[in-house]
């Protein structure tokens, strides 16, 4: 039976004609079939058409694997339509991962020595495409050959070639480093290039290469020069501009021996100030040479003038209607903005102009150079540009808000502006900042007091008309808190006269509370503010009292929490009241460790329920451990307590968002030796709540005699707060036998300094024995 | 350049020219992305895009793209000019080119980039001596198969 095989044109129309996916398939799979068919009877009149044929497959993207020894044979053949469709089929069926494509090695060595120049011409671009490690090494001698032969179709070729072997083994080098110097007198430009591709690679390879190939640079020098100056020529020329591809290859080459070596970029110097401005620019061309000679300006040693000349192109650039040449430009503009920052500076309206671009590959480069391009002196326009670019740029929103926010920090020229800014920020792209721009707003503001009145205004106004913005109705909230009194007050000459009623206020509290648009954390803001204004209101606390306890139900644990303890402090502790809710202390510290005292400060807040109520059974027995230590403490040197109210760590009960500080390991101590018995502390602060000190007491016993009726008791100064746990025992066995641990938890939010005195009693060697003595070197980090 | 990419608007390969060592599986991932990201620009957007480490050239002709995919330190315009160059050589020899032709010849398609680039850098800037090489190389063809045929066809009636 014979099966006419089917001709690739006509493959290709049924499989066009194909109308649905399944039909395709259906086709394909029939002709895979033929096509497996007729390798395996080895028909050889055919096989170039069935691979071929089978390459078409493979693009659509059907597997063709099993045309891969096809490929072998075909690059065997003598005929050349085979050889072409082989070469073909190998480099896009085989590579250097499969093991097939060392077996046409031999097959490229004897293409590469046969003198035909298309076959040769095919071997070294199948080489040069897939040529593993393995397949250099083996055919490099003959390449090396061919660099010498005359025909230029061959040579440029080898030269690539050559390329491509030492980018798979450097050790190449040394055997294509020595033709080079003979291949740069060629005249032919597809040599020329290829020899100077070649140089680049090896430059770039080698510091002994760069070293050698900086003699050339005046060779170059002069190939570029007489490339630029004899002008027209109808075979290399595109638009006026004289074969750019060579051009732009010889810039590449003496950017990179130029580089860090005065003597080469002095010799460069004029040439490429001749190139700078001679291109003609009217088409891509021209830009693309103009481009990469900016970029060599920049990279090497060149003169001052040259580089301002070379930044100016690229402000030129910014201005060209190809879109493309405004990108580049931008990029270009983008690295320089470090190192040439004044002369970047000049082009400083044309950059903010390309915000403008409708393109957001284009703004977003324009709005990174812009922010770069901020100073003290330019702040207040450039900030103004970049806020209304705020408003117009929806995908860019995140990264210009905080852009802004971070120029604002590092140049505000006032506080007064810098707390508008954020303001702005905050009300046009509130959702799109980051968390910490609340807890620096709040912090800028409690730092200029002078401004208070005037913050407290504002946001109160900003968020009467938009409760959506969370980090706005947070600030605002925190803000109304703090300075109530001031918004009430009403005596605020800097904005219009504002007469706010205390009902109000507190209707607006209330709303940000129930709107289902508050996150967790911004009703607790709103709740403390509620609170805080308990404080400042002149009226009666009734309306407040009353959210507070509806609050006390919340589903939100933390939010019901807080109610709580609010509710605790009207009902138990009214008297207190007042000094706790006074105002937020100036915070001078900022980032981290700010973070970190708020944290503190709401774990204390957290824990200070517990605290008056005495857990222990030991407690009583503590007091006159106590007495001991209060004696003492004047001669300690306490720091000033930041708050001013006894309770006042509830005054911080403020959600600022916390970075855990990373916590240190401290070192274990051994505080009590006699006759066999230990006593060791070891200390952890748990990262998340940085106020608390575990200490775990371990006794042991490595005497011979058994410790009995073992009591440790303990005592801090009275600005901390202590807890014993009930210990693991009260025997410790002879010759260390299993030990008693105890922990202690010792809170103390103010950092101050720890002090500890221990009472032990036991019974060791029937002896009843009585231990008291202060530890005196403990560890700083346990409370610092 | 690392590798190069022919597809049309409606998202087919045309060809595919790849420079740099990847598993098949690979290669098809990178098409798809590629394919899927650049049909997905407008009209009125640039050329380039950064796409993982490297930085994607692309430009539309008539119902075609082409895609080079090249490194940090490469120039983009050139790139451009590269595409543009071998658009002109399908042209020059297909004498107005248009999809068809590279569908029905895409092994021309490659003969002729081959001619051009060599392992991803230029071997070849002037179009005559590019159109030259594939000339010379038909001849070649044309001449063999002729000579085979006669062969095979004396061969034939020996047989018999």
């Amino acid at each position: 039976m014979v099966v006419t095989s089917l001709k690739l044109q006509d493959l290709i129309e049924e499989i066009r004609g194909a109308k649905t996916q399944a039909q395709e398939r259906e086709v394909i799979q029939k002709e895979c079939a033929h096509i497996r068919a007729s390798f395996r009877d080895g028909d050889p009149v055919h096989r170039h058409r069935q691979l071929a044929k089978l390459l078409y497959v493979h693009m659509l993207g059907y597997p063709a694997h099993f045309g891969q020894m096809e490929c072998l044979k075909l690059i065997a053949s003598s005929r050349f339509t085979d050889k072409r469709v082989g070469y073909l089929g190998a480099m896009l069926l085989l590579d250097e991962r499969h093991d097939a494509h060392l077996l046409i090695t031999n097959s490229i060595k004897n293409d590469l020595s046969q003198g035909i120049q298309p076959v040769q011409g095919l071997a070294l671009c199948t080489l040069s495409t897939i040529g593993s490690a393995e397949m250099c090494r083996d055919l490099a001698p003959e390449v090396e050959k061919l660099l010498l032969q005359p025909s230029s179709y061959v040579r440029k070729k080898a030269i690539l070639t050559a390329v491509h072997m030492i980018r798979k083994v450097p050790e190449l080098s040394s055997v294509f480093l020595p033709p080079c110097a003979k291949l740069l007198h060629e005249r032919h430009h597809g040599i020329l290039l290829g020899t100077i591709t070649l140089i680049t690679e090896l430059c770039e390879r080698s510091p002994a290469a760069l070293r050698h190939f900086q003699k050339v640079v005046p060779q170059l020098v002069q190939i570029l020069r007489t490339l630029v100056t004899t002008g027209y020529s109808t075979e290399h020329s595109i638009s006026g501009v004289s074969d750019p591809f060579l051009q732009v290859q010889i810039l590449r080459l003496l950017r990179i021996l130029g580089r860090n070596h005065e003597e080469s970029s002095e010799t460069m110097n004029d040439l490429l100030a001749q190139v700078a401005t001679n291109t003609d620019t009217s088409r891509n061309a021209g830009n693309a040479v103009l481009f990469e000679t900016v970029l060599t300006i920049m990279d090497i040693r060149s003169a001052a003038g040259l580089r301002v000349l070379a930044v100016n192109i690229l402000g030129r650039f910014l201005l060209n209607s190809d879109r493309n040449i405004r990108y580049v430009a931008l990029t270009s503009l983008l690295r320089l903005v470090q190192s040439d920052h004044s002369a970047v500076q000049r082009h400083r309206p044309t950059v903010v102009e390309c915000l403008q671009e409708t393109d957001a590959s284009l703004s977003r480069r324009a709005l990174e150079l812009s922010l770069a391009l901020v100073n003290s002196s330019n702040v207040r326009a450039m900030i103004q540009e970049l806020q209304a670019f705020l408003e117009s740029c929806p995908p860019l929103r995140a990264d210009c808000a905080s852009g802004i926010l971070l120029a604002a920090e590092r140049f505000a020229p006032t506080k007064r502006w810098h707390i508008d800014t954020i303001l702005h920020v905050l009300t046009t792209a509130g959702t799109h900042v980051r968390d910490d721009a609340v807890a620096n707003l709040t912090q800028l503001i409690g730092g200029a007091q002078e401004l208070h009145a005037y913050s407290v205004r504002r946001l109160y106004n900003v968020l009467a008309e938009d409760i959506s913005q969370q980090p706005l109705v947070q600030v605002a909230a925190w803000c109304i808190g703090e300075y109530g009194d001031l918004l009430l007050a009403g005596n605020c000459e800097e904005i219009e006269p504002l007469q706010v009623d205390e009902e109000e206020v507190l209707a607006l509290l209330e709303k940000v509370l129930q709107s289902h648009m508050s996150l967790p954390a911004t009703r607790g803001y709103a709740l403390t503010a509620l609170m805080k204004l308990s404080t400042r209101l002149c009226g009666d606390n009734n309306r407040i009292r009353q959210v507070v306890s509806i609050y006390g139900s919340c589903l939100d644990v933390e939010l019901q929490q807080r109610a709580v303890e609010y509710d605790t402090l009207f009902r138990k502790y009214d008297h207190m009241r007042a000094a706790i809710l006074e105002k937020m202390p100036l915070v001078e510290r900022d980032g981290p460790q700010a973070d970190e005292e708020a944290k503190e400060s709401k774990e204390a807040a957290q824990l200070s329920e517990a605290a008056p109520v005495p857990t222990e059974p030991q407690a009583s027995q503590l007091l006159d451990l106590l007495d001991l230590l209060d004696g003492a403490s004047g001669d300690v040197q306490h720091p000033p307590p930041l708050d001013p109210a006894p309770g006042g760590a509830l005054v911080h009960l403020l959600d600022l968002p916390c970075v855990p500080p990373p916590p240190a390991p401290i070192p274990d101590l051994k505080v009590f030796e006699r006759e066999g018995v230990q006593l060791n502390l070891s200390f952890i602060r748990p990262h998340e709540n940085p106020a608390l000190l575990l200490i775990t007491v371990t006794a042991t016993n490595f005497s011979e005699g058994d410790v009995t009726h073992f009591i440790c008791q303990a005592a801090v100064p009275k600005s901390l707060q202590l807890q014993l746990q009930a210990p693991s025992g009260n025997t410790v066995p002879a010759r260390g036998g299993l030990p008693i641990t105890q922990l202690f938890r010792i809170l103390n939010p103010n950092k101050a300094p720890l002090r500890l005195k221990l009472r032990l009693t036991y019974n060791h060697f029937h002896q009843s024995v009585q231990e008291i003595f202060e530890v005196n070197n403990l560890p700083v980090e346990s409370w610092q | 350049m690392q590798f190069m990419l022919l597809f049309s608007r409606q998202g087919k390969l045309r060809l595919q020219k790849w420079y740099v060592p990847l598993s098949d599986k690979e290669k098809k991932k990178i098409t798809r992305e590629l394919v899927q990201t650049v049909l997905a620009r407008k009209p009125k957007m640039c050329s380039f895009l950064e796409w993982r480490d490297l930085k994607i050239v692309y430009k539309r002709y008539a119902s075609l793209y082409f895609c080079c995919a090249i490194e940090d330190q490469d120039n983009e315009l050139i790139t451009l000019e590269i595409i543009h160059r071998y658009v002109e050589l399908l042209d020059k020899y297909f004498g107005s080119v248009c999809e068809l032709d590279i569908i029905f010849n895409f092994e021309k398609a490659y003969f002729i980039l081959d001619e051009f680039l060599l392992g991803g850098e230029v071997q070849e800037t002037s179009k005559k001596n590019v159109l030259k090489a594939i000339e010379q190389a038909d001849l070649l063809q044309e001449k063999t198969e002729t000579m085979y045929h006669s062969k095979s066809f004396i061969g034939f009636k020996k047989a018999y």
